[in-house]
């Protein structure tokens, strides 16, 4: 009858973990230490990749992109796309849709009277552009484009620098338009901006949407529509949506469009399966030299538990009984550990003595832990499964005992 | 009726490395219901080998053992467990109790194992506690009785879940002669009032004089084996 017998095993279990109070203690410190590891480990790296994620998105990208097919192979003039039609319109309209926006986006040249520098030119919609890109929120200096129709442009720090121009200075902008002839128009600056990465600074100028369509003749014509979802990891009902509203065009997702994020997200979670693998290694050697102690020390208890008529499977369950009792209190101590470390660091873990290395890298100098349901459970499952496995081995050496040990040895 | 115990032509020689000791060589014997037998010898003579082989904890190298009609020596693992469990009680000289349960627990243990509901365990195992005169002591660990009390709670443990068996391997072997003496008193009213067969060894020649049969082991053969009803 196990039912009856899982309490005695437990029992047993329990009594017997803190017989050596000092023994158990160090183990479960041990344990515990390597579930928090992992725990805030994993929120950091979670954390941070959340931050690039969001900062790469707002970057232009946004969650979904739709341009001219051929436009993301070759960034110019000639793959421009219309306005939107009732059925593209209605999509966008979609409740998921938090924000969305039409761009020009084309290669062009800056000029100040000392420098000039290749860049992106972008025509954008100052008020639709909130909630959507970074360029909004990141004027340090001067303004941001107040009119749909002004002549102003907004430079990066960086570029600014290296054009030896500021707020107030004139800049000529250089492009081709739609007649494949050199388009030129001066600009005065009406702001600088700051971004992260720093690379954004030097690529980037902004001007209105209709101020670029009017210098490079392009009539209502867009380089791209960028928007905002509420949920960046479904998009697919919406995807579905704007490619039948507009089959002619090339809609992708940001995943699609910003393929190196996708592939730092799984280079994090392969780095956290290795971390945890490590982790678990350490751990499972301490937990089975524990358990093998144990084993031997009540090496004459167990031969007793066979002379009184307890099947061997019922000592390998109490010693399994005995690791799982270690591991579910070590997971209670590490996860309390990791959720504390979480929470003391809310306001962000500073690492700004790193900063131009974590800046290069387009990573913020202050991480944001961000602990994850998936990841804690995938810590607590595999430290409860290994565990568990790496415990068998104990288990069974004492259910192998020969019963007769427990009268011959006194 | 069918003798409790019977050994037939059983042997038992133990490897040392290239050396093979005899333990036990031709014992042929036949314990009846309600024996109270007691094995004698001198140390090495095989006694504590011929208990072991009777209570299936270890395996007789020819011959055949049976108890209760069960032939022991033919058993798996699983089933010399389960005999153990139901028919046979054990007394260890060094009283072996679980020191992380008390003795009320550590009587409990075989009825726990046996599937016995709580209540009737419990209720078990305060009656025979009070039979060995432990009650009041019921929720202290092996560690806080005195080697007579924990023997007690030895005797309580074997006899409690009614085996109709139980062997006793020098059970007074680590008490003084007083309390040894009381343990036999007990061991003889637990034969009587339970109706369970007792096999124990000893060399006490006190511990002898309890006995209704006494059988004398030297160099693993029985030299003698006499009635004293």
């Amino acid at each position: 009858m196990p039912t009856l017998k899982a309490p005695l095993l437990a029992t047993l279990a329990w009594r017997n973990l803190w017989r050596h109070r000092g023994r158990t203690a160090a183990i479960l410190f041990a344990l515990a230490l390597g579930v928090w590891s992992m725990v805030s480990l994993a929120a950091l790296s979670r954390g941070s990749m959340e931050q690039q994620l969001v900062k790469a998105i707002l970057n232009l990208t946004g969650h979904i992109q739709i341009h001219a097919r051929g436009y993301r192979d070759d960034p110019v003039i000639e793959h421009r796309l219309s306005q939107p039609g009732p059925a593209l319109a209605a999509a966008l309209s979609r409740p998921e849709v938090t924000a969305w926006a039409m761009r020009v986006r084309v290669p062009a040249v800056v000029a100040s009277e000392r420098e000039s520098a290749g860049v992106t030119l972008v025509g954008i919609d100052p008020v639709r552009e909130r909630g959507l890109s970074f360029i909004p929120d990141a004027i340090t200096e001067g303004r941001y484009l107040e009119s749909t129709d002004e002549a102003g442009i907004l430079l990066g720090r960086k570029l600014a620098s290296r054009l030896e121009t500021g707020v107030g200075r004139r800049v000529v902008v250089m492009s081709q338009d739609v007649d494949n002839t050199v388009a030129d128009r001066g600009f005065r600056v009406v702001g600088i901006f700051d971004a992260e990465p720093q690379a954004a600074e030097e690529n980037y100028v902004f001007v209105t949407r209709a101020t670029a369509q009017r210098m490079l003749g392009l009539g209502d014509n867009i380089s791209e529509i960028a928007l905002m979802t509420a949920d960046r990891e479904h998009l697919g009902d919406l995807l579905a949506s704007l490619r039948a509203a507009a089959p002619n065009l090339d809609v992708q997702p940001w995943t699609v469009v910003e393929p190196l994020l996708v592939l730092t997200e799984k280079i994090v979670n392969v780095i956290l399966v290795i971390w945890y693998v490590i982790v678990f290694t350490a751990m499972s050697f301490g937990l089975v030299n524990t358990l093998l102690m144990a084993v031997f020390e009540r090496t004459r208890e167990f031969g007793l538990f066979q002379a009184l008529g307890m099947p061997p499977r019922d000592i390998l369950g109490q010693v399994v009984a005995e690791s799982f009792i270690l591991l579910v209190i070590a997971l209670a101590l590490g996860n309390l550990g990791g959720w504390l470390t979480v929470l003391a660091l809310k306001d962000g873990l500073d690492l700004s003595a790193f900063a131009q290395g974590f800046e290069m890298m387009g990573v913020s100098p202050i991480i944001y832990p961000a602990l994850r349901a998936g990841d804690v459970t995938v810590a607590n499952m595999l430290v409860t499964v290994l565990g568990l496995a790496a415990s068998l081995y104990p288990a069974w050496r004492a259910s192998r005992h020969v019963p007769v040990e427990a009268i011959t040895r006194v | 009726m069918e003798p409790t115990v019977v050994c037939r032509s059983v042997s038992k020689v133990y490897r040392q490395d290239a050396v093979a000791v005899q333990a036990l060589a031709d014992i042929n014997l036949e314990i009846p219901r309600l024996d109270f037998v007691c094995l004698s010898g001198p140390s090495g003579s095989g006694k504590s080998t011929l208990l072991n082989l009777i209570g299936g904890l270890d395996r007789p190298t020819g011959g055949e053992i049976y108890v209760d009609g069960n032939r022991v020596d033919r058993m798996e693992k699983g089933e010399l467990a389960e005999l153990r469990l139901r028919r046979i009680g054990f007394v260890f000289q060094a009283y072996n109790l679980i020191p992380v349960l008390t003795a009320r627990e550590n009587v409990e243990f075989v009825m726990q194992l046996q599937g016995v509901p709580a209540a009737e365990r419990g209720a078990k195992a305060r009656e025979i506690l009070k039979e060995v005169e432990l009650d009041g002591l019921e929720e202290r660990r092996p560690g806080e009785l005195s080697g007579g009390q924990q023997q007690r709670v030895a005797v309580a443990r074997a006899i409690v879940s009614e085996p109709s068996l139980v062997l006793a391997d020098e059970p007074t072997a680590n008490l003084d002669s007083k309390t040894a003496e009381n343990l036999m008193q007990l061991l003889r009213h637990m034969n009587q009032e339970h109706g369970v067969t007792f096999v124990f060894s000893t060399h006490d020649k006190l511990v002898m004089d309890f006995s209704r049969r006494l059988i004398t082991l030297r160099d693993g053969r029985i030299v003698d084996d006499a009635r004293r009803d």
